[in-house]
Formats: C-alpha cells, sequence, structure tokens
C-alpha cells in the first residue's frame, strides 16, 4: 500500500483532491471573513442544482491550487526547487526499475513519449466511450435515456477530451521520436519536458471533473453568451483547457530547441527527416497561437468570475469578439493536429514502398505552406456568424488557397506510390487509409470555403463528417500507423499481424460508411449538436447505420488494445531493423538504450535514397 | 506510358461515375427559394470539380497498389525517382488557378444571394431560449409563433436574439444568419415554392437547443392577404375585450415554457403552480408575497428579484406589450 502511494502520479491526484478543497476552503474563508466583518452581501455555499457544495469562486480557485499542488506532488518541480534553494542534483536522474518508471517524473525522451501515447489513448477511450453513449441516443429520434443536458455535456466533454487527446498523441509521437530522428541523446530542456507532459494529468482530471459539477452545454467551442450561463462545470472546462495550454506551449519551445540546436552532424535542414519537418511546423503553430484560446477562456471566466463584461453588449462588450480569439487558435489548431500525422504517412510511404519520396523538398515546404496560411483562414468558421459581411470574402480566399500545399502532399504521396514495390503489413495499410480519408476530408472541405455554399453546411452534420475525415486521416489513421512501425523499437517486439489487419479492417469500412452518412444526412439539413431530431426528416435509417458502424470502430480498437497487452509480453521477438529502413534510430538493436545511441552518429546522404546503389543516409560510431 | 494511358481513361470513368453517383443519390433537400437555385449551381460546379480530384487521386493510388504490388520473393528496392520539379510546379500551379477561379466564382455567388430588393417584405424575426417570434411592422403585427411568407417576394428578416446566440436556418432555402445579442442582423430570402418548412435554430443555445423550430409557411400572395387580415383582425378583438387567460396560456407555450413548470416542480426558473399569494423567498434573502406587481416585475426586469436558488442573468426581457403581460397574469391566476 504504501508502495502504491509512492508512485508519482498517485501522490499527485492525492495532492490536487486535498489541495483543491484546501483552495476552495480558503476562498470560503476570506468569502466568511467579507461577509461577516464586513458586511458584504454574498453566498458562502452553493446548494442549488448547478453547484456542489462551494461557490463557483472557491472552485476556480480551488482548482488553481491543485493543479500546483498536483505539480509538486508528482515531483514534476523537485530539481528546480532544489536548483532555488542552491542544492544539488544528479546530472541524470535514474527512473524507478520497470513499469514504476512510467508513473513518475522522468526525463528521459522516451518514457515521456510513451507516457504522452497512453496517456492519449486513455483520454481517446474515455472520449469514444462519451461518444458510444449519445450515437446510441441518437440511434431513434426521440429522446430515449439521456436528458438533453447530459447529452450536451457528453458531445462537448467527448469534444474536448479527443482534442486534449490528440494533442497528447502528436506530444507522444514527437517525443519519442523527434529526438531519435536527429541523432540527439534526449530533448533540449528534459526537465521542462516532463513539467509539460504532467502539467496536462491534472488538466484531464479538471475537464473529466466537469461531469461532477453540474456539466457544461456549450460544446467546445464555449461561446458567451451562453457559456457565461452555462453551470459550474463550464469553469472547469475552462481552466482545463487553459491548463492544457501549456503544456502544448512549453512541448513546442522544447521541440523547437531541440530540432534547432540538437540535429547529428551533417544533418543540414533539407537532409531531415520529413516527419521532423512537420514537428517543427507544428510547434511553430502551437507555440504562438496557443495563447489565443486560453486567454478568450480566461476572459470568459473572468467575466463569469468578476462581472467583467468583455462579451456581454450590456456593458458594451461583442460576443463576436470571442469567436475571433476562439478560432485564431483553434483553425490553427487542426493543423497541428494533422500536420505530425501527415509527416508520419510521408515518413513511412518511402520504406514501404522502396522508392524514394517523391519531391521532398517540395513536401516538406508544403508544411510551412499549411501552417502559414492556416493562420489567415480563421473566420471561415463565422461565415454565418453576423460579423462585418465584407470580411467574408477575403477569408474565402485564404481559405482556398489551404488547397494547395494540401494537393501538392497528395500528388506527391501518389507520385511516390507509382511504380514502387508496394509492400502492405499493418502500418502500410493504415497509411493508405489513412490518405484515402483524409482525402475525403480534404475534398469535402472547399464547399465549406465559399461563402454562399457553407451558409447550407455550417452548423450541420455535413461539417461533424468532415471534420472527423480530417481528424482520422490525419491523425488517427497515421498515428495508428506509428504505434504499430515503431512499437517493436520502444519494445523489442513487434504486435501481432493478425489481430492488426482485423483492427484495420473493421475500423476503415465502419469509419468511412460513419463519416458519408454523417454528409449526407448534413447536407439534406440535419443541424449537428443536437439531442433529438425531428422524425419527419426521414433520418432514422441513417443515425441506425451510423451507430453500428460507431460500435464496429470501438470493438476495433478494443482488437487493437488486446493486441498491445499480449504483444507486450508474448509479441514476436524483433530487435533488429525490421521495416528494412534508412532512418538512424533503426541502425541501432532495438529496444532503444537509455541515451539512445552508443556514439553520436553521422549523417552523410539524403533520407530517402531507396534504390540506389551504395548510398547511405547514417553512419553510426566512428 | 502505357500506364498512364490507362489510368487517365480510368480517371475519366470514375470521374463520370462519382458525379453521376452523386446525382442519382440526391445530395440537396428541396430549392424553395430564388437563392437556393444560386447556391446549388455552385454546389454543382464543386461537385463536378471534386468528383474529378477525388478520382485524379484515388485511381492511381488503387492501380498502384494492384499493379506496383511487390512480387512475391522480390526484396530489391524499385526504382530510384526523386521527383520532378516541373511536375511539382505544375500541381501548384494549376490548382493555384482553380482555387482562385473559386474565389471568384464564389464571390460572385454571394453577390447574387444577397442582392437587394428594395419592395422587400420586412419581417422581425426574435429568437430566445428556447423559441422563436416573429413581427411584421408593415401590419402592426406582433409575436406571432408562425413566419407566414407571400411566394415570390424578397424578405427581409431582420433578427435580434434576446439572450444567447441563436442561428436561423432553413434547409431548403439553404442559407443560415446567427442572431447575436445586442446587434441586429439580415438576412434575406426570396421563397419560390409553397409549402410547409421548419425553421431550426443551427447554434447550438442550451438544454432545449434540439428542439427550438418554428414553422415557416410559404403561401401565394392572395393567402397572405387573408392571413395577415386574420391575424389584424384576432389583434384588434383581444385589445377591445381585455385580458385573456386563454392568450395568456398562448403566450406561456411560446415564450415561458421552456423553463417555468406548471405542475409545482422547479425547472431552469420556479414553477407558476400557486404563485398568487405565495410566500417568495428572494436571492437576497428578503421575501415577498407574489402578486400582480410582483410578477409584472419579473417580466419586465428579470434581474430585479431573483427567487432563492435560481440564477440571474437567465431569462431574457421578451419586450411584451402592456396586453400580453396582463394577458399571462391572467393565465398565472388560473393555476391556483
Amino acid at each position: 500500500m504504501k508502495k502504491f502511494f509512492s508512485l508519482g502520479l498517485v501522490k499527485g491526484l492525492v495532492y490536487q483532491i486535498i489541495w483543491t478543497a484546501i483552495g476552495a476552503a480558503f476562498v470560503t474563508l476570506i468569502r466568511w471573513i467579507l461577509v461577516s466583518r464586513f458586511g458584504f452581501e454574498m453566498k458562502l455555499f452553493a446548494f442549488d442544482r448547478n453547484n456542489v457544495f462551494f461557490t463557483e469562486p472557491a472552485w476556480v480557485v480551488g482548482g488553481v491550487f491543485g493543479v500546483i499542488a498536483f505539480m509538486v506532488g508528482v515531483g514534476a518541480v523537485n530539481d528546480w526547487v532544489k536548483w532555488a534553494l542552491g542544492l544539488e542534483t544528479p546530472a541524470h536522474p535514474q527512473d524507478e526499475p520497470g513499469w514504476r518508471g512510467y508513473f513518475g517524473p522522468s526525463v528521459d525522451h522516451k518514457v515521456i513519449g510513451i507516457q504522452y501515447t497512453l496517456t492519449s489513448l486513455l483520454l481517446m477511450s474515455i472520449g469514444g466511450a462519451f461518444a458510444l453513449v449519445f450515437r446510441t441516443e441518437l440511434t431513434r429520434s426521440g429522446l430515449q435515456f439521456l436528458d438533453p443536458n447530459l447529452y450536451n455535456t457528453l458531445m462537448s466533454l467527448h469534444g474536448i477530451l479527443m482534442i486534449v487527446s490528440i494533442l497528447l498523441g502528436i506530444a507522444g509521437a514527437m517525443n519519442y521520436l523527434v529526438p531519435l530522428l536527429v541523432g540527439a541523446p534526449d530533448m533540449a530542456f528534459p526537465r521542462l519536458n516532463s513539467f509539460s507532459f504532467w502539467i496536462a494529468v491534472p488538466a484531464a482530471v479538471l475537464l473529466l471533473s466537469s461531469l461532477a459539477l453540474g456539466g457544461f452545454d456549450t460544446g467546445w467551442t464555449g461561446y458567451p453568451p451562453l457559456s457565461v450561463r452555462a453551470p459550474l462545470g463550464m469553469q472547469m472546462f475552462f481552466l482545463g483547457v487553459f491548463v492544457a495550454g501549456w503544456s502544448s506551449i512549453l512541448g513546442a519551445l522544447n521541440l523547437i530547441a531541440t530540432v534547432l540546436r540538437m540535429r547529428a552532424r551533417g544533418m543540414t535542414a533539407f537532409r531531415m527527416p520529413i516527419f521532423v519537418w512537420t514537428a517543427m511546423a507544428t510547434s511553430l503553430i502551437s507555440l504562438t497561437a496557443t495563447q489565443l484560446i486560453g486567454l478568450s477562456f480566461q476572459l470568459v471566466m473572468f467575466e463569469r468570475l468578476l462581472g467583467m463584461g468583455f462579451f456581454n453588449p450590456a456593458q458594451g462588450g461583442n460576443p463576436i469578439l470571442f469567436q475571433h480569439l476562439f478560432w485564431f487558435y483553434s483553425h490553427p489548431a487542426v493543423y497541428v493536429f494533422v500536420l505530425p500525422g501527415l509527416g508520419i504517412i510521408s515518413e513511412l510511404l518511402p520504406v514501404f514502398v522502396r522508392k524514394p519520396l517523391f519531391g521532398y523538398k517540395w513536401v516538406a515546404m508544403s508544411s510551412f505552406g499549411i501552417a502559414l496560411v492556416g493562420f489567415l483562414v480563421w473566420a471561415h468558421h463565422m461565415f454565418a456568424s453576423g460579423m462585418n459581411e465584407y470580411l467574408r470574402v477575403p477569408f474565402m480566399y485564404s481559405t482556398l488557397l489551404v488547397a494547395v500545399p494540401t494537393g501538392v502532399k497528395f500528388f506527391s504521396w501518389v507520385a511516390t506510390l507509382w511504380q514502387g514495390k508496394i509492400r502492405t503489413p499493418t502500418p502500410m495499410l493504415f497509411i493508405l487509409a489513412g490518405i484515402f480519408v483524409f482525402l475525403l476530408g480534404g475534398l469535402t472541405g472547399p464547399p465549406n470555403a465559399t461563402v454562399s455554399t457553407d451558409l447550407h453546411l455550417h452548423d450541420t452534420y455535413f461539417i461533424v463528417g468532415h471534420f472527423h475525415d480530417t481528424m482520422f486521416g490525419g491523425y488517427i489513421f497515421p498515428f495508428f500507423a506509428a504505434i504499430y512501425y515503431w512499437f517493436p523499437k520502444a519494445t523489442g517486439r513487434r504486435l501481432n499481424e493478425t489481430l492488426g489487419k482485423l483492427h484495420f479492417w473493421l475500423m476503415t469500412p465502419a469509419f468511412i460508411v460513419l463519416s458519408l452518412w454523417m454528409m449526407r444526412v448534413g447536407l439534406l439539413g440535419m443541424r449537428r449538436r443536437i439531442a433529438d431530431y425531428d422524425a419527419a426528416m426521414g433520418f432514422d435509417l441513417s443515425h441506425l447505420i451510423m451507430t453500428i458502424a460507431a460500435y464496429v470502430i470501438a470493438l476495433s480498437v478494443l482488437i487493437f488494445f488486446v493486441n498491445l497487452i499480449i504483444s507486450i509480453r508474448k509479441g514476436r521477438e524483433a530487435t533488429g531493423n525490421l521495416w528494412q529502413s534508412r532512418s538512424p534510430e533503426w541502425q541501432v538493436p532495438s529496444p532503444m538504450p537509455a541515451h539512445n545511441y552508443p556514439e553520436p552518429i553521422e549523417i552523410v546522404g539524403r533520407p530517402y535514397d531507396y534504390g540506389l546503389e551504395g548510398s547511405v543516409y547514417v553512419k553510426v560510431g566512428k | 506510358m502505357r500506364h498512364f494511358v490507362i489510368v487517365g481513361l480510368l480517371v475519366i470513368t470514375a470521374t463520370l461515375l462519382a458525379y453521376l453517383g452523386l446525382g442519382v443519390v440526391g445530395l440537396l433537400p428541396e430549392q424553395a427559394s430564388a437563392q437556393a437555385v444560386t447556391i446549388d449551381w455552385l454546389f454543382n460546379l464543386e461537385i463536378i470539380v471534386l468528383s474529378f480530384l477525388f478520382s485524379l487521386i484515388t485511381v492511381p493510388l488503387l492501380y498502384s497498389l494492384v499493379v506496383f504490388r511487390k512480387r512475391e520473393g522480390d526484396e530489391t528496392d524499385a526504382v530510384h525517382i526523386e521527383g520532378n520539379t516541373r511536375l511539382e510546379i505544375t500541381w501548384t500551379v494549376i490548382p493555384l488557378v482553380i482555387v482562385i477561379a473559386f474565389s471568384y466564382l464564389g464571390a460572385l455567388n454571394l453577390g447574387e444571394v444577397r442582392r437587394v430588393d428594395p419592395q422587400a417584405l420586412d419581417v422581425k424575426v426574435v429568437g430566445f431560449q428556447w423559441g422563436w417570434s416573429f413581427s411584421y411592422p408593415e401590419y402592426g403585427l406582433k409575436s406571432l409563433s408562425e413566419l407566414y411568407l407571400p411566394v415570390n417576394r424578397q424578405v427581409l428578416l431582420k433578427m435580434e436574439s434576446r439572450d444567447v446566440i441563436h442561428s436561423f436556418y432553413v434547409p431548403e432555402f439553404r442559407m443560415k444568419q446567427d442572431l447575436v445579442p445586442g446587434q441586429i442582423t439580415e438576412l434575406r430570402v426570396t421563397p419560390v415554392e409553397p409549402g410547409w418548412y421548419t425553421l431550426a435554430c443551427a447554434e447550438l443555445c442550451g438544454q432545449d437547443h434540439a428542439a427550438m423550430r418554428a414553422p415557416v409557411v410559404v403561401v401565394s400572395r392572395e393567402e397572405f392577404e387573408a392571413w395577415i387580415e386574420q391575424k389584424q383582425s384576432e389583434a384588434a378583438e383581444a385589445s377591445l375585450s381585455g385580458p385573456s387567460a386563454d392568450r395568456g396560456e398562448e403566450i406561456y407555450r411560446q415564450y415561458c415554457k421552456a423553463c417555468h413548470s406548471l405542475d409545482g416542480s422547479n425547472g431552469t426558473g420556479p414553477t407558476w403552480r400557486g404563485l398568487i399569494g405565495e410566500k417568495v423567498r428572494l436571492d437576497n434573502g428578503a421575501t415577498l408575497i407574489g402578486d400582480e406587481a410582483y410578477i409584472r416585475r419579473s417580466i419586465m426586469e428579470p434581474n430585479a428579484q431573483v427567487v432563492e436558488d435560481f440564477n440571474p442573468n437567465v431569462m431574457p426581457v421578451f419586450g411584451l406589450d402592456e396586453l400580453q403581460i396582463e394577458d399571462v397574469i391572467e393565465f398565472i391566476k388560473t393555476l391556483q
């Protein structure tokens, strides 16, 4: 028992709970003093249906206390505190041995990468389970077993949990892979790296706590004035996203520093693996745009707590201002979600096609093209919002422009496949499905970009289908491909191919059916984010099909987890260069040793020269 | 070369099949407004181009998977082709031209959709949690629960929200426009097809967002005039006859039902059962006895006297007129 409570994660969570209560009690004490000594009129406790025991300000301050306490409890700030006190710390901190090392504040980028990935999978499962619950509710018209408030809360939580899950998933992939791919012993700032991961955990706890604190019915977009009136859960959502933003910003900073300063000898910009390019592009967006969502949510928090009417027209505020601030991050954010996935597609294709990546430089630059244009398109979410009408036309131009660099990627992938010698083990299958599904997502984009057609499509299931296509094609499929591909690197064993193929052949058709049907009912006028739909619209059968498809996807992911658990103990051993890759991490035996390469590596050629006689990319050792 | 010819032919075939297939399935609802015709023209053009682009990528992809598969026992690498700058420039520039062309067409199309008819019929639309009300200033009609529109005449909808953001959406009209608190937004629609449609809120607006619907009825000019006259005479009758609990109940169903129950259970707002003559505890600790003045004030200034355990800033000011307020009070009086 004592051993259990000494785990960093457990200690952190206990600290978080205790200090949330202490923080809330502290605020309540101050309010009591104000009431009893100074005659203020305010509530000390709240027992109505939205709040639980403490008042809203008490909960919010408690939440902040809890996050700080978690970080102290887990031990992510230990070394910094010691340095501040003038104490020595070991230059190479050792993790606890075995599985316990994954539950404490490791500074090894590979451990942190796996911590990120597992946390991401956990949140994905929770978010997916929420989706199944309300997907089941939607099977038939009429309300079956959810009340509209719970429906709205689950739908909102599904959105934000998946987004945080994706952010953690790409952080996992980037953390694990980028130091390996650039030949570095670790990230530039290992302790900051640990901090970036661990702060995402209390953030996730805050997000989930909103379920118990009245929920929130605004969707993950949290538009005021609705979010100003929503129950207490809204504040926990805002605070959770605010804290998760720290994880993104600091992680991105660390990654940029690593890529800029820690590349192996000989690795010039155009000799970097393509995934490193996309990781750079993604991190530049995260580093510079995440602040805006934090800020916009913080403004609503202050509007609720302190009565500052930023978005309240009665106090001179403007509700549309929020949407500009929000989308200034949240549109580029979707490129944060997909760029690393597109990088994985470009990274793995040459390996399985045995041909160089077609137009490497163009593919590399296209990621920066997408990142740059992505900053200039945010108001296409607001064509019907009532913003100044003339703004819609320039945003239509900029939005359609995204198609150009995205097109370069698609054409280059097809050209890479052309005349190759294509092998199709599980990772390659997921890559191919990723390309196809992302194509569906990409091609359904332009009708949302041209203003007049968007006036019909906006806020319908068409958008839901389009968005899920981009996320599955740009993240979910490549992410699974990456796990199947790099699992042997991390563990020395490979995942079971039969189960992998079963996972693939269940998930892919089911998902395509699900997303196409979403778009179909959307085109016919089905609004998004509704707990119930009119039976007269005739969508019952479509929704039944979508629900079945959703369950098949869930089943396939369950098979994936079974595969993960079986293979980690009993999987076939694979310690060598399993995929005959030219990439540096495969030139040393798996699993990767503690400080990566035993000797510094040197880059002497181009990364994807498959089929070029006698060419070398990496020299390991002297 | 042979590969390119085959793929080229397959791309053309697939494009035709995709376009025709989508046409057979039928993608969009009925066209019930002049704007819908314009918008669907752009939809159709986009579907043609997108069918082509879809085929252009998927056909060579699938073709490669079949033809360029690794042969049994062949462990060698494929041909070393690094890229082709001319090709890259081609597939950057051509999409760029297409994109700019579509932006230009999109702007023209938007202009056409927004074309102003100075003879347009003004209708005021008010959205609130969770319902709609419609007024016809030209005819002196207020707070109606259905939107009646004459066919083939442009309507200028001037829209405002009483509380949070809502969105006006009739799929058959192909357009939506948000209703934003603190400002008036506009939408112009020219119905061209008589019939019954449903207006629904398209912007998540809280608990009963899904149920925030109202009927839209497009009728011939004569029927519209007749309907206007009927509504006017109903209104005139109402102003002569004094307060009526029946009309109060109608107002209740339109505006109040979402939050106030009649059976004694509390929802977002307190129940109306037994409101008159009962003791009411307020948020600030004061108590009062429920009477007409209290109800009137609660309707006109919802935040002035908030009942204990309920939240302020939730109930909107609906802008009911004097007669409507009296009707509501009359209705509440019957709920003892």
